[in-house]
């Protein structure tokens, strides 16, 4: 042929390329798929029983189950329940109040920490302090919970009447009688130390990855290192450490026995921080769980599904912060 | 031409002479917050340590601006700041650390290992009755709560390395939002679905659906980590021998990933052994020694010491949770060290 | 350029491209432009005397004397792993950077050592500037702002940025491609673009000396000529120091070349001369072998 003809014939299609799996194969494959969708499955069933659980008191209650400030069930003369009230408000406030605390004092901290750790820390002084803040993400909460109750608490008594003598002046840090015991704020400091570890290791990580080439770039142009991490650091590791910082949201918005220890759990809208009363959700199931009736089990189904779904929207948005800026980065 | 080879030196590194200066620097200011905490209204160890913080970088801040620029000095503000933030990092966790050692170290004896809670109450002095119940009933909650885990969780992390299908991504963004769930929802979905419709008792195998719930993520991940380290070029050597996929995974891939699926293990057990939260709701707790998950309220090293904290009040019920503390403490130190240990020796 | 001005000029670069005999490629460095050095030079030249190099135990540079002459374009050539690399990293205090090294000797730029303690080292990398292997602009800037990235760095303050800004794009080639869209992002650009973005942000600084470790060996040969000619203009303006693989290009560019080797032990610096000796009556066998291809 020439090259003519050659080229003038068209280009085929690709032809698709099939397998039959063996019997073995399709056995296998059957099975992990089967055991990959677990999580679907599990997360599916929490959602469904905890509504299905929930349903008659958010039939009732509505929407304000979640907006409305109160939790209540009155008994009539013979002990039978004879009314009840079931409203989130103050605890959904409390949840965010507490939780607000801990990211506002805990991010600064770790982020400060990572870039401590990736950019002074050297050699072994580095891998001993690495493994350290390690091991804390892996402490349970209960231990922070009672180091926080029993050593914690003085310190934090005393700060907190600090902050009311010399800042009281704004609503927030103002306290309508003077007990500054197991406040909002102990617990926010708490949950702030418990997130701290974890906030602090994946920051790290990212600020590890930062391209080497930009950093000696800026280096090559006479950057402090000051400098070199706001041109080239931070711009490339700004989302994936706020994807970590919700992380660390999500984990103080859903903590439960560290609260229910420092912080004196009662079902009151409570705003001043400093102030020894409040709670979030996770703690006010704890709290009114051992003696509910079915009708506040119910209740309390319910109230956990709203945890349940909260702490899935918050993890979700967390985990597409870093995907898609942490771990592959720029 | 050099005839000798002289000495490596390192100018760039910081000189003694630096080094003693900063130090002095410091000092100073230690010095002059000890007299701004006489002299003002400050007190206290917060009082000093705020000044003596804002001091000594002031001090660093102008001598870097004498010494070289507004660049350096600010230079140095960034490190002074990055300083502070390690040391409130440590402080936490060095404080946690030696309260539960010092303070545990009283709550426990040898004869805590062979007692349970039954003879005694958390206001007894130590010595009396121990922590055996709670120990076993740790273990065998564990055990049967990795007995589901394991399984369910590999096969999730094959499903994301081996198997990849269409339903990949999503199911890894699920595992990871599993992961999230608050531990007290884990325990009221076990209520919801099988304490209270089905068996309407408390006992130790409830408890280990509900942290298999807190497990499952942490196994996944890692074991999904840990498998996608093995190189590709190993599957394809099995494939190509031709095996089938199920072949080259549990005869190849598997074994090879061997050590990284053990600190997958690891790391899920250390997970949820300190979890409280679910225990308290599903599995109730129990003072008697119990070896029997399916029936009866059954004890747990966090309950012994949830109970012992709450419901005594004494120093002695204290001393006790404490030394239940160092008890799980020492636990998860021992478990976190094997697995760093594991994952420094993996694959080659 | 018109038409007959473009293919002339291409017939220039493929001419000098192909050389490749060490005759020619004296020829070629023979044939350039002579250079006299400016009259409006910027310092007294670059000189390195005994520098020694090391990572940990391991010696990787022995005893390198050199002297670079203000206005003069020297290239670095040898074997990949004999330290050249190494070598130009002591030059702008880069070297410091990965923990296990250490080096001895001086490096005197006008007449003082760089590495004297006391010294302000990011001072030091303002007057000695270096552009990369691979191009690297920062991504989360505009290429205007890139441009101007080192005065942000080094918090220089500059009264008539938007001059420094046209005039430093001219004189890396590149502001009639990028005029008219500085406010674009500078991973828009292409890999000879990218480059020539990265001599342009090395030049707002006005250092007295570059440092330029193969900056065209990931780029096509169109981009290497342009660059080539940049480097040509910049020498007027500076001194110049290239590493490079590529001999045809040590011809093309540059006044002196010195020639490293390594023997499996540190690399040492073999010879230096005018590059057109160098090529075409090397004194040193070794470099000889090396410049008619016998290795390496």
């Amino acid at each position: 042929m020439t090259l003519m003809e050659n080229r003038s014939a068209a280009i085929p299609a690709p032809r698709e390329i099939t397998t039959k799996p063996r019997r073995s194969d399709q056995i296998f494959r059957a099975v992990v798929t089967l055991g990959g969708m677990s999580s679907l499955v599990i997360l599916g069933l929490i959602a469904l029983f905890l509504s299905i659980k929930g349903f008659n008191v958010l039939k009732v209650e509505q929407l304000s189950f979640i907006t409305e400030s109160k939790w209540e069930v009155l008994q009539d003369g013979e002990g039978k329940i004879a009314e009840s009230t079931f409203g989130l408000a103050a605890m959904l406030i409390g949840t965010f109040l507490s939780a607000f605390i801990a990211v506002i004092v805990g991010v600064p901290i770790a982020v400060l920490s990572a870039l401590y750790l990736t950019f002074y820390a050297r050699g072994s002084v580095k891998k001993f302090l690495v493994s350290l803040i390690d091991l804390m993400a892996a402490f349970p909460s209960l231990l922070f919970g009672f180091w926080g109750f029993i050593v914690l608490m003085g310190s934090a008594e005393y700060w907190a009447k600090l902050l009311n003598k010399y800042l009281g002046f704004i609503p927030l840090f103002d306290v309508p009688a003077p007990i500054f015991e197991r406040s909002p704020f102990i617990a926010g400091i708490v949950l702030a130390i418990m997130i701290i570890p974890i906030v602090t290791a994946i920051s790290r990580e990212i600020f590890d990855q930062t391209p080497l080439d930009r950093i000696q770039a800026a280096y090559a142009l006479g950057a402090s290192k000051l400098s070199m991490i706001r041109a080239v650091v931070i711009p490339y590791g700004r989302g994936g450490v706020v994807g970590g910082a919700m992380l660390g949201l999500g984990r103080a918005m859903g903590e439960t026995v560290a609260v229910y220890t420092v912080l004196n759990v009662v079902y009151q809208i409570n705003w001043q921080v400093l102030f020894g009363a409040g709670g979030n959700v996770a703690s006010l199931i704890l709290l009114k769980f051992g003696e509910a009736g079915p009708e506040e089990v119910d209740a309390l189904m319910a109230a956990g599904l709203v945890l349940f779904l909260l702490t899935l929207v918050v993890n979700a948005i967390s985990d597409i912060l870093i995907n898609t800026f942490g771990k592959k980065g720029r | 031409m050099q005839s000798t080879i002289p000495t490596p030196q390192t100018p760039w590194a910081t000189s003694i002479q630096q080094r003693l200066n900063t130090a002095g620097l410091i000092m100073l200011g230690a010095v002059l917050a000890g007299v701004a905490v006489k002299t003002t209204g400050l007190s206290g160890k917060l009082g000093f340590a705020t000044s003596f913080f804002f001091i000594a970088s002031l001090l660093i801040f102008i001598q870097q601006l004498r010494l070289r620029d507004l660049q350096a000095a600010k230079d140095s503000l960034l490190s002074s700041f990055a300083s502070l933030a390690i040391v409130l990092t440590l402080i936490p966790i060095l404080s946690i650390v030696g309260t539960v050692v010092v303070k545990g170290y009283k709550g426990i004896h040898f004869g805590m290992f062979a007692n349970d809670m039954t003879m005694a109450s958390v206001n007894d002095p130590v010595t009396a009755g121990g922590l055996l119940h709670a120990l076993v009933g740790t273990i065998i909650m564990v055990g049967v709560a990795l007995m589901i885990s394991f399984p369910i969780g590999l096969l999730t992390a094959l499903y994301l390395t081996e198997i990849r299908g269409k339903l990949a991504r999503p199911i890894k963004f699920l595992v990871q939002a599993m992961s999230g769930v608050p531990s007290i929802v884990a325990g009221l979905f076990i209520l919801s679905i099988l304490v209270i419709p089905v068996t309407q008792e408390l006992t130790g195998l409830m408890g280990s659906l509900a942290l298999s719930i807190l497990m499952i993520p942490t196994i996944a991940r890692t074991a999904e980590e840990m498998l996608l380290l093995i190189p590709n070029e190993l599957r394809e050597a099995g494939v190509a021998l031709g095996a089938t996929q199920w072949r080259t995974v549990s005869g190849v891939v598997v074994p090879a990933a061997k050590s990284g699926l053990v600190t997958a293990v690891i790391l899920g057990i250390a997970r949820i052994i300190g979890e409280t939260a679910p225990i308290l709701l599903v599995s109730g707790g129990a003072d008697a020694l119990n070896f029997n998950p399916a029936s009866g309220p059954m004890g747990s090293l966090p309950f012994y010491i949830w109970k012992a904290f709450l419901t005594g009040g004494t120093e002695e019920a204290y001393a006790r949770a404490w030394g239940g503390m160092l008890i799980l403490l020492i636990f998860i130190v021992v478990l976190f060290s094997l697995a760093r240990y594991l994952s420094g020796r993996k694959v080659a | 350029m018109t038409p007959t001005e473009n293919s002339s000029n291409e017939n220039n670069m493929e001419k000098k491209m192909q050389a490749t005999t060490p005759s020619s490629l004296a020829s070629v460095a023979n044939n350039r432009e002579q250079r006299v050095p400016g009259t409006n030079l910027l310092g007294t030249g670059l000189e390195t005397r005994g520098v020694h190099a090391w990572f940990g135990k391991k010696h990787v540079l022995s005893d390198v004397s050199l002297d670079f002459a203000a206005g003069t374009v020297t290239a670095l050539i040898g074997p990949s792993g004999c330290g050249k690399s190494t070598y130009l990293r002591t030059l702008n205090r880069m070297h410091e950077f990965i923990p296990t090294a250490a080096l001895a000797g001086e490096v005197l730029l006008d007449g003082q050592d760089i590495y004297a303690p006391g010294t302000d080292v990011t001072k030091i990398r303002l007057k000695v500037g270096m552009v990369f292997q691979k191009p690297n602009p920062f991504p989360s800037m505009t290429i205007g702002e890139n441009v101007l990235s080192g005065l942000k760095l080094a918090q220089l303050k500059k009264s008539n940025t938007d001059e420094l800004l046209e005039s430093c794009l001219v004189r890396a080639g590149l502001w009639s491609e990028v005029k008219d869209r500085l406010g674009e992002h500078g991973g828009a650009l292409s890999g000879g673009q990218q480059q020539r973005l990265c001599i342009a942000r090395s030049l707002a600084v006005e250092p007295q000396v570059l440092l330029m470790d193969e900056p065209c060996s990931a780029l096509d040969p169109g981009s290497t000529f342009r660059i080539e000619e940049t480097i040509s203009e910049l020498a007027k303006s500076m001194t110049i120091v290239i590493v490079t693989h590529n001999m045809q290009q040590a011809a093309r560019v540059s006044d002196y070349t010195a020639f490293f080797l390594s023997d499996g032990g540190p690399g040492v610096m073999v010879e230096t001369a005018p590059t057109s000796k160098i090529f075409s009556s090397p004194t040193d066998k070794r470099t000889e072998d090396y410049v008619t291809g016998r290795f390496g």
